[in-house]
């Protein structure tokens, strides 16, 4: 029987504020154990939290981006549940009412474009880590990611393949990172997924029982574990059995899900409000303002990316997947209007460094405007194209200007024509048996000329120069 | 007379005008302690004569060069144990607490200390502020200066016996449920509740964090206004205090009538379950407060009996989870030779608590479980909605309140302590204005036959402790009460 998998995705995204979500301590990542904490992210008795604004702010203006229906009195609650890294015994997070009710989100597979339904959006705290001894004689705390803030993004369960898991995922990470909420790190968690999948027999429509996927931490082992766990499905009705409601631990290594806990281990969390926290009141005038604040999502800027510069749909993609190359190709563009020209660059040689160099395209070492001087000395015939092309490495690596590099390694491109006739003069002394066969009407061999020409200039001469000025020399 | 029988605003005289020393304020409570305290057991921890002494002495010294002294400076204060005093031992009453040694001052304290008070020490209470009696504090009961065989009420029954004993000259408390309020009455002092906002939390140990409020007790009214006025205000700290204007409290306490009140007097604080002498007293003091210009009005507040069990449910919900950080993992006590995570846990929650707590966090677990949320919680916040309407309306009829504190004079230790219903009930009166969040002070009104307090209450609108604190100035300077003081034979 043919199946078809029906699979809902829950993503937390470690929202990009500089404080933790109710105090004041700082989130940034790897610093030793329990060195940014306080009284309140420790849990200490006596201790209250305080919400922070700039996280309510980028919730609103994520749920705005994905067209959510903003809850106007929306709530904080407590999830109540003992593990050693959640400090108060409690997790602040919201229930009923959260901060971004339904909305959508426009994703693209295979050409073709489709909406996946946002069911809601809510913020929340993150836990602590528990750190395990390798000799096994000790387990640890370290509260310094307790607090940390998360905004939890659930869909609808609308979508129907691991591509289309992918698809999904790649849009909400890049949307998260053009608003600059999130840094989309996946490898770091700053990014989680957990997709629920259930699969049924192609035409039905009821439901089948949905298996939770945790400890997926690339767009890679979503796939994977998602086609994995789908095949699992279909061998268990397969072979008459039944799929259990239970979560699932993705195993890398072994390349399997294997099952974490049962419906029957699931917890009651007993939620309620948080008499700590008074609901937060969505201002309609605050949120147009901050809705001014929301950039050029991917999608519109792919449109006009191909309209007003004539890119190519592939080109233009690779420009807007990520905000910072976009960014970089519209500043290039500004100084150097030539959009065909300045793409080849940005998505060849520049990118090809960035990967190299595991590089953001904010922090390239090559500023766009050193990229526009380049281009400039191409333009002007002052240095020759492949020579800037074997340039861009060292220009990537030294920072040094176009200029000095170009000078420094004598890549002045010659179109003088005084010096350019006397290396022209000495060549066709040296090749008389191929001047003949030109002369005798075989054209083909002036390419093998220039070639000889450029050589002898060290590859400094200017080929389309040579080219003119040997056709020159040859007829008359 | 002796210093440690002095008021706040008489003792703030004698040191302002230089009639005594920090130092001498210090020996002379520290003496009265040491003579007082094997009787009464208000107190936790005593801070040392040493820290005392070199604080007294800091005071005095400095105080030629500051020229202007601050209300509370030198002032010898008892700070309820469930409150946080930076590196001063905060146990909440609790066998948890123990040795918790707070990293961190609460926002009150740091108002406080801002004045150069002397911080006597910590007072006893219910563990975690759960219960009427202080027999629920794993360091054992309190006893009533009054009477040594009663309760001196809880769950501020350490602060209001410092009070009563004059171990101290004033202290405070916090009031989720008549806390404040009812071990005044038992003690024959003054405590005052502020509208629920008014004080910051921060830094109080949650019990119920929707009713929990920290105020002033006292040995008159005029003291309490004082006290409320250091520690009033905004807090960015905690998200539930306000941020109005702040009067000053003591302007409250000038005139001695109560022309153009009206005075409610709500016909459900009088119905079965009072006790004959209390009641007697209690009209007493109505008909005084009539005599000093008060209009008095029969009101009913309809909600009143649904009060205790909507209580029970929304407090234990919210000390359920607000109890949960005392899992042995970070601070606190932790059971020894646990095997794996469940069993410390369930060791150290098992041994860490008293047996009244552990009842309350089961009742509070029960009421927020899945498929009982609705019908116990969330039915709660619904009557709790109800009993606010009910003072809203009368509010808009009468200026001030006027009940009974505690049905009975204090009871016998022991009386109750295997009736928790019982014991629950000994906080009828003070419970709906906890609900509410409305401000309520307990001020004595006379003495049972037996010789122990009665207290009278007074509740005004959310955030008019300036009416409630005028009403109850005017009632004291009525009458003789404030006068009687309990004999400690030691």
């Amino acid at each position: 029987m043919a199946y078809e998998p029906v699979i809902g995705v829950e993503v937390h995204a470690q929202l990009r504020t500089q404080t933790k979500l109710f105090c004041g301590c700082a989130t940034s990542f790897g610093l030793p154990p329990n060195t940014q904490v306080c009284p309140v992210c420790l849990g200490l008795p006596g201790s209250l939290p305080v919400l922070n604004q700039r996280a309510v702010e980028m919730a609103v203006r994520t749920g705005l981006a994905l067209n959510c229906d903003m809850t106007p009195a929306n709530q904080f609650a407590r999830k109540n549940y003992f593990y050693p890294d959640l400090p108060k015994g409690y997790q602040i997070s919201q229930y009923d009412l959260p901060i971004c009710g339904p909305g959508w989100l426009e994703i693209s597979v295979n050409g073709k474009t489709k909406r996946v339904r946002i069911m809601r959006a809510h913020l929340e705290e993150d836990a602590g880590k528990n750190v395990h001894d390798e000799g096994g004689d000790g387990s640890h705390v370290d509260l310094n990611r307790a607090g940390t803030p998360l905004l939890e993004i659930v869909t609808e369960p609308d979508l129907f393949s691991s591509e289309e898991v992918d698809a999904y995922l790649k849009t909400l990470r890049d949307l998260l990172v053009y608003l600059d909420v999130c840094d989309g790190n996946m490898e770091q968690g700053s990014f989680r997924c957990e997709p629920n999948v259930s699969i049924r027999p192609q035409g039905q429509e009821k439901l089948g029982t949905k298996v939770e996927l945790k400890n997926i931490n690339s767009f890679r082992y979503a796939k994977d574990a998602l086609d994995y766990e789908i095949n699992r499905q279909a061998e268990v009705l397969s072979d008459g059995g039944m799929v259990q409601q239970e979560t699932r631990l993705w195993d890398v290594h072994k390349g399997q899900t294997a099952v974490m806990r049962s419906k029957e281990g699931a917890h009651d969390y007993r939620y309620f409000p948080d008499p700590d926290l008074l609901p937060v009141i969505i201002d309609p005038e605050w949120m147009e303002g901050l809705r001014g604040t929301i950039p050029e999502l991917p999608a519109a800027r792919l449109r006009r990316f191909k309209q007003a510069y004539q890119l190519t749909e592939y080109d233009a993609t690779i420009l807007t997947n990520s905000k910072g190359l976009a960014d970089y190709f519209e500043a290039c563009v500004k100084e150097f209007p030539h959009p065909k020209t300045v793409s080849n660059w940005v998505t060849g040689e520049l990118l090809r460094e960035l990967n190299l160099s595991s590089t953001e395209p904010e922090s390239s070492p090559v500023s766009p405007e050193r990229l526009c001087e380049l281009l400039q000395l191409v333009d002007s015939g002052t240095v020759s194209l492949k020579a800037a092309r074997e340039l861009f490495p060292e220009l990537y690596t030294t920072g040094k200007t176009p200029a000095q590099l170009v000078e420094e390694k004598g890549l002045l491109q010659v179109s003088d024509e005084g010096s350019l006739t006397v290396l022209i003069k000495e060549v066709l002394v040296q090749f008389p048996s191929q001047v003949e066969q030109f002369r005798g009407g075989k054209e083909a061999v002036l390419g093998f000329l220039v070639g000889q020409v450029m050589k002898a200039s060290k590859g400094t001469a200017n080929p389309g120069k040579v080219n003119e000025l040997l056709k020159r020399s040859l007829s008359s | 007379m002796a210093l440690f029988k002095l008021t706040l605003k008489e003792l703030q005289e004698k040191f302002t005008c230089g009639e005594v020393t920090a130092a001498e304020i210090v020996r002379a409570y520290l003496l009265r302690i040491s003579h007082v305290e094997p009787k009464i057991k208000a107190y936790i921890t005593v801070n040392p004569k040493e820290a005392l002494l070199e604080r007294a002495h800091a005071i005095d010294d400095g105080l030629k060069a500051w020229r202007k002294t601050e209300p509370l400076m030198a002032m010898p204060l008892a700070i309820k144990d469930n409150i946080c005093t930076e590196g001063l031992r905060t146990t909440c009453g609790s066998r948890m607490l123990e040795q918790f040694i707070p990293p961190y001052d609460a926002t009150v304290m740091k108002r406080l200390n801002a004045q150069q008070p002397l911080i006597l020490g910590k007072t006893n209470l219910d563990e975690f502020a759960m219960g009427s009696s202080t027999e629920h504090s794993a360091f054992g009961p309190s006893r009533n200066p009054w009477n040594q065989k009663h309760i001196p009420g809880g769950s501020s029954g350490g602060s209001a016996a410092a009070v009563a004993a004059d171990e101290c000259v004033a202290a405070l408390g916090s009031d989720t449920g008549g806390s404040i309020r009812q071990p005044a009455a038992c003690c024959g002092v003054v405590g005052l509740k502020p509208t629920y906002g008014r004080v910051s939390r921060y830094g109080l140990v949650a019990f119920a964090s929707s009713l929990d409020q920290i105020g002033p007790i006292t040995k008159t009214v005029t003291d309490a206004a004082i006290m409320l006025n250091a520690i009033v205000g905004h807090d960015p700290l905690d998200s539930t205090s306000t941020n109005r204007d702040v009067p000053d409290f003591t302007k409250s306490t000038k005139k001695k009538d109560i022309k153009k009140l009206i005075v409610g007097v709500p016909r459900e604080y009088f119905a079965e379950g009072l006790d004959p002498e209390v009641e007697e007293k209690v009209q007493d003091a109505i008909q005084v407060l009539e005599g000093i210009g008060g209009k008095i009005q029969e009101v009913t507040l309809p909600s009143t009996a649904r009060a205790i069990a909507t209580y029970y449910l929304i407090a234990t919900a919210e000390a359920s989870s607000n109890l949960a950080r005392y899992d042995g993992v970070k601070f606190g006590f932790r059971a020894k030779e646990s095997q794996e995570l469940a069993e410390m846990y369930h060791r150290t929650r098992s041994q860490g608590f008293g047996p009244e707590v552990k009842r309350r966090i089961m009742l509070g677990t029960y009421a927020l479980s899945a498929g009982y949320y609705e019908a116990f919680y969330g039915k709660a916040q619904m009557v709790r909605t109800m009993i606010q309407r009910d003072f809203d309306a009368v509010f808009q009829d009468v200026d001030l309140l006027v009940s009974p504190v505690m049905p009975t004079p204090a009871f016998q230790l022991g009386e109750r302590l295997e009736d928790p219903l019982q014991m629950y009930l000994s906080d009828i009166y003070t419970i709906p204005a906890s609900l509410a969040g409305l401000p309520a002070i307990s001020i004595p009104c006379g003495l049972s036959s037996k010789g122990l307090p009665i207290g009278l209450q007074l509740m005004g609108r959310p955030f008019e402790e300036t009416i409630v604190l005028r009403a109850a100035y005017a009632y004291e300077q009525a009458t003789d009460w404030r006068r009687k003081r309990p004999v400690i034979r030691s």
